[in-house]
């Protein structure tokens, strides 16, 4: 079986343009959703109580609000989580309480208004801690765009490295975009997954930039302009990106449906990110290599032995 | 020119082999187990323990599948949970507080994985339940301790020196102290500098008054701090013992943190009682007069003598001990394990704050050839730590308990002293409490999206790829074996975002396949015979696999740096997959590739789809 039998290389870089545009509209929603509502963050990085209690019958939201008011706890939000069983309680930072003497507290009147409840999960980030989670993570972030740059920069060219790492943050501004515009709870490992998926949908670019660094060296394309050079080996390339991307998109699929709801958003940053990584690393990242004007003589020159290694090529 | 060398079927091979062995103890399960250890050093975990745990658990009517010994504690099996809690009841009952008897889970791997060393993962809180505390010690409050002692030592100095002066106070982190002339200053000063080395002195004149001001200098500082942080760990370890669990992780993290990790506790609420509860040291001098045996059977059985109370040494020796109190732990600055200077015989030497140093002097001297008892007090219940002779008196606050002692029990002792209390307040910052059933449901999703994710992505790359995607597939469950094996050989903590991470790998690591595939699909188009299709996709994707895979290293590597807790485990899994992931996908699914197709000298056409 074979999906992409292409007979005529595809002539991305005409429409460069286009994709700039569909790139520049994503990114500016994004940025604008971040810029007016912000993200939803998750306990780990505001601080604050997360408890998961679970009943054998549903019980009434309303009934257990009650029961946190009457402690108190005014500020507290109730919901349903995976199932009508289960229940999620978030509460916020309170200045000058003990907060891990808080969920015993709750857990305990809720034992008293109904006696099966059973605790699941009870997670507690003091507001210092929180801070602390955030600034590392975005030391992550600064740290792997560093790496692969400096690593792209060496293997390939400067041109190289920039073109990959634009193209993928635009997908981290989207998928921390999406999370935004759904108010979707961006917690420690969404972060993680934005992250991987950093890492991830740079292959993308590297596996294209190999193709065209391999098509400047091949004698077919001795004469030909850099624009057709770029598109011949996006269509070269094309079937094993679809394919690895499907692949991986399976796995991620079944955490996705069967991973519950601990593994959902890390599923969902992680699905988004796979969509946006195949379009950004390709249609993104090569016309600013274009852009940036690279030429034959930029991939060449650094190479040591070329006249070996394009002998086998024909 | 599409085979291998016999060395690298054989390196294929044994990886395999190897790999199915680490990962085998996986999949045996746990048995429930009474884990017993000895709290203190002169207790040993020997065959004399084994076979009185024997004994007790026959005596209460239960069969033990095994009792084993190991280097610290002696672990029984039970077939059920039910036998296991009434065999922890039992064995508390006949041993005592000198043991920590705890419930736990042990490998049912056969003897002889466990001799190789192949043990199972060790499965983190999330998977199989338990509490995770980060506690953020207080080291301002530690240093305010450190000055106020250091205050009251300037002013009995002061005192003893009989040098006047007008005030002292401790004012925040510095002391302070004030003179009505420059020359008692002076001496003041060189007074202070030669005896309290670990002072920073300025001073200031204003207005009639001289003034002195002391602050820790930073290296005392620094000392300070490791010095609390490290005792409050002693006092958190012991705390934990008496919880009763397996395998408590309890752990210094950054300048001013400790991680307490709790497995398999339930009772949260318990937990964090004991480990915030404050402990106390006394010193009291010993009823001589009642010491006499014909007393001390009386007392134990109900009949203490009027004005003393009876507690027992760590030994089980009975002490009667007077009510007064001659010293409280707070007076106690440090304590340290050495040697005696004259006998060389094993000694705890103590240092008294100021306050302290003088209320001894004065009992040592109107008490010597008699004995005092340091009781550590917790939750109500006192215990005499040691109850030595005063030979003389002892003035300076600086006291040296020998005699009769080891190295092992002089060191045990002064971690008492020093752990009675915590050396500054802790708070929580940070829990994450997973309950039981949510942690055996962890582990049937992350096995389950796992396990479906690999059927899918199997069927696909078959049908895809014909006999060339079964071997790709080969390659891919030989990936998972390598990566849980070398997780089970490092004994990597297995968390859900761990096995997220071992997911995630499986979809990723598929990409070098699908790049070696398509690239032999497209020299055969290109014209090339079949094995020089075979061997230019290995040779030509090689380049792309490396650089492909170097990003998601970078990735996992800052991952692994910056994150914490869950997103470590991540990053680790990640990090172990990728270099599984080349070496499954480029060595042995080559292997097997040569093996099929490499043996036929003339070879028409490859199965790839």
């Amino acid at each position: 079986m074979e999906f992409f039998r292409i007979k005529k290389d595809i002539p991305f870089m005409r429409h460069a343009r286009v994709f700039n545009l569909i790139s520049l509209v994503t990114f500016l929603v994004a940025v604008g959703s971040l810029a007016v509502q912000g993200l939803n963050l998750g306990v780990d990085f505001t601080g604050g109580t997360v408890m998961e209690v679970s009943y054998k019958q549903p019980p009434q939201l309303e009934g257990i609000r009650g029961t946190l008011v009457k402690i108190g706890l005014t500020e507290a939000s109730v919901q349903n989580f995976g199932t009508a069983r289960d229940v999620l309680i978030r509460l916020p930072v309170k200045e000058g309480v003990t907060s891990a003497k808080l969920s015993e507290q709750v857990l305990a009147e809720l034992r008293k208004a109904q006696p099966d409840v059973e605790m699941r999960r009870v997670e507690f980030v003091g507001p210092q801690v929180g801070k602390e989670l955030f600034e590392s993570g975005a030391l992550a972030l600064l740290f792997v765009c560093i790496g692969i740059v400096a690593y792209l920069a060496l293997r390939f060219e400067w041109k190289f490295g920039m073109a990959a790492i634009i193209a993928n943050l635009h997908d981290v501004i989207i998928i921390v975009g999406v999370f935004s515009i759904f108010q979707w709870e961006f917690s420690l490992p969404v972060l993680a997954a934005v992250l991987a998926i950093l890492g991830y949908s740079v292959n993308e670019s590297v596996v294209v930039f190999d193709r065209v660094r391999e098509c400047f060296r091949s004698r077919k394309y001795r004469h030909t302009p850099v624009p057709q050079v770029l598109d011949a080996a996006i269509t070269q390339t094309m079937s094993r990106t679809v394919i690895t991307h499907g692949s991986t998109q399976m796995m991620v699929l079944a955490m996705l449906f069967f991973g519950g709801e601990t593994l959902f958003y890390f599923a969902l940053a992680l699905t988004i990110g796979i969509m946006f990584g195949i379009y950004s690393s390709v249609l993104v990242a090569s016309p600013i290599v274009m852009y940036l004007g690279v030429s034959r003589d930029d991939l060449i020159r650094l190479d040591k032995k070329p006249e070996s290694e394009s002998g086998a090529v024909v | 020119m599409n085979r291998y060398p016999l060395w690298k079927n054989i390196l294929i091979i044994a990886a395999v082999v190897i790999g199915l062995v680490y990962t085998l103890p996986n999949f045996y399960g746990e048995v429930p187990a009474v884990q017993v250890s000895p709290l203190r050093a002169n207790l040993k975990a020997d065959a004399a323990l084994m076979s009185r745990i024997e004994e007790t658990i026959k005596k209460a009517g239960l069969a033990a599948e095994g009792v084993a010994l190991d280097a610290t504690s002696v672990r029984s099996r039970f077939t059920t949970t039910d036998d296991q809690l009434k065999a922890k009841d039992a064995l508390q009952a006949a041993l005592g507080d000198d043991y920590v008897v705890a419930l736990n889970l042990l490998s049912r791997s056969p003897q002889w994985l466990t001799a190789i060393g192949a043990l199972p993962m060790y499965l983190g809180l999330d998977l199989r339940g338990g509490v995770h505390f980060l506690m953020q010690v207080d080291m301002k409050s530690a240093l305010v301790k450190k000055m106020e002692a250091f205050t009251n030592d300037i002013r009995i100095m002061l005192r003893e020196q009989r040098i006047q002066y007008s005030g002292i106070a401790r004012e925040g982190q510095t002391v302070a102290v004030r003179f009505r002339d420059a020359a008692l200053r002076d001496r003041a000063l060189a007074r202070i500098a030669k005896d309290m080395p670990d002072l920073e002195l300025r001073t200031a004149d204003d207005a009639g008054e001289f003034r002195i001001t002391g602050s820790l200098k930073t290296e005392a500082q620094r000392r300070t701090q490791e010095f609390a942080l490290q005792q409050n760990i002693n006092t958190l370890r012991n705390r934990v013992n008496e919880l009763g669990v397996a395998e408590p992780i309890i752990q210094q993290q950054g300048a001013d943190r400790v991680v307490v990790q709790l497995p398999g506790v339930q009772d949260t609420a318990k937990a964090k009682d004991i480990i915030g509860r404050t402990a106390t040291l006394e010193v009291r001098m010993v009823d001589e007069e009642h010491m006499d045996p014909a007393s001390l059977a009386q007392a134990k059985t109900g009949q203490v003598p009027f004005g003393a109370e009876l507690y027992y040494e760590r030994n089980g020796q009975p002490v009667l001990v007077k009510k007064q109190v001659v010293l409280t732990g707070e007076r106690i600055n440090d304590a340290q394990p050495g040697f005696d200077g004259q006998t060389g015989e094993p000694a705890v030497h103590i240092n008294l704050d100021g306050t302290g140093a003088r209320i001894f002097q004065q009992v040592t001297r109107e008490n010597v050839n008699k004995r005092m008892a340091i009781l550590l007090f917790e939750r109500g219940k006192g215990e005499v730590v040691t109850a030595p002779v005063i030979r003389t008196e002892i003035g300076g606050g600086r006291v040296q308990i020998s005699g009769r002692m080891t190295t092992q029990e002089a060191k045990d002792v002064s971690l008492l002293l020093r752990a009675g209390a915590l050396a500054a307040p802790m708070e929580i910052v940070e829990e994450r409490t997973v309950g039981p059933s949510l942690g055996a449901d962890n582990i049937r999703i992350g096995f389950n999206s796992t396990l479906y994710g690999f059927a899918a992505i199997a069927v696909f790359m078959i049908i895809y790829y014909t006999v060339v995607g079964v071997f790709s597939v080969i390659a891919l469950a030989a990936n998972v074996l390598f990566l849980v094996a070398l997780l089970s050989m490092l004994q990597a903590t297995l968390t859900l975002p761990g096995m997220a991470g071992i997911a995630l790998t499986i979809g990723m690591a598929i990409d070098a396949n699908v790049l070696i595939n398509e690239r032999i699909r497209e020299e055969l188009r290109n014209g090339n015979t079949p094995h020089a299709a075979i061997y230019a996709g290995y040779d030509r994707a090689w380049g792309t696999i490396l650089d492909s895979n170097i990003t998601t290293l970078i990735a996992g590597f800052a991952l692994f740096a910056f994150g914490s807790g869950p997103v470590k485990g991540f990053a680790v899994v990640l990090c172990l997959g990728i270099l599984t992931s080349i070496f499954s996908a480029v060595v042995v699914s080559r292997g097997i590739t040569n093996l099929y197709y490499g043996g036929r000298r003339k070879l028409d056409r490859i199965s790839i789809g």
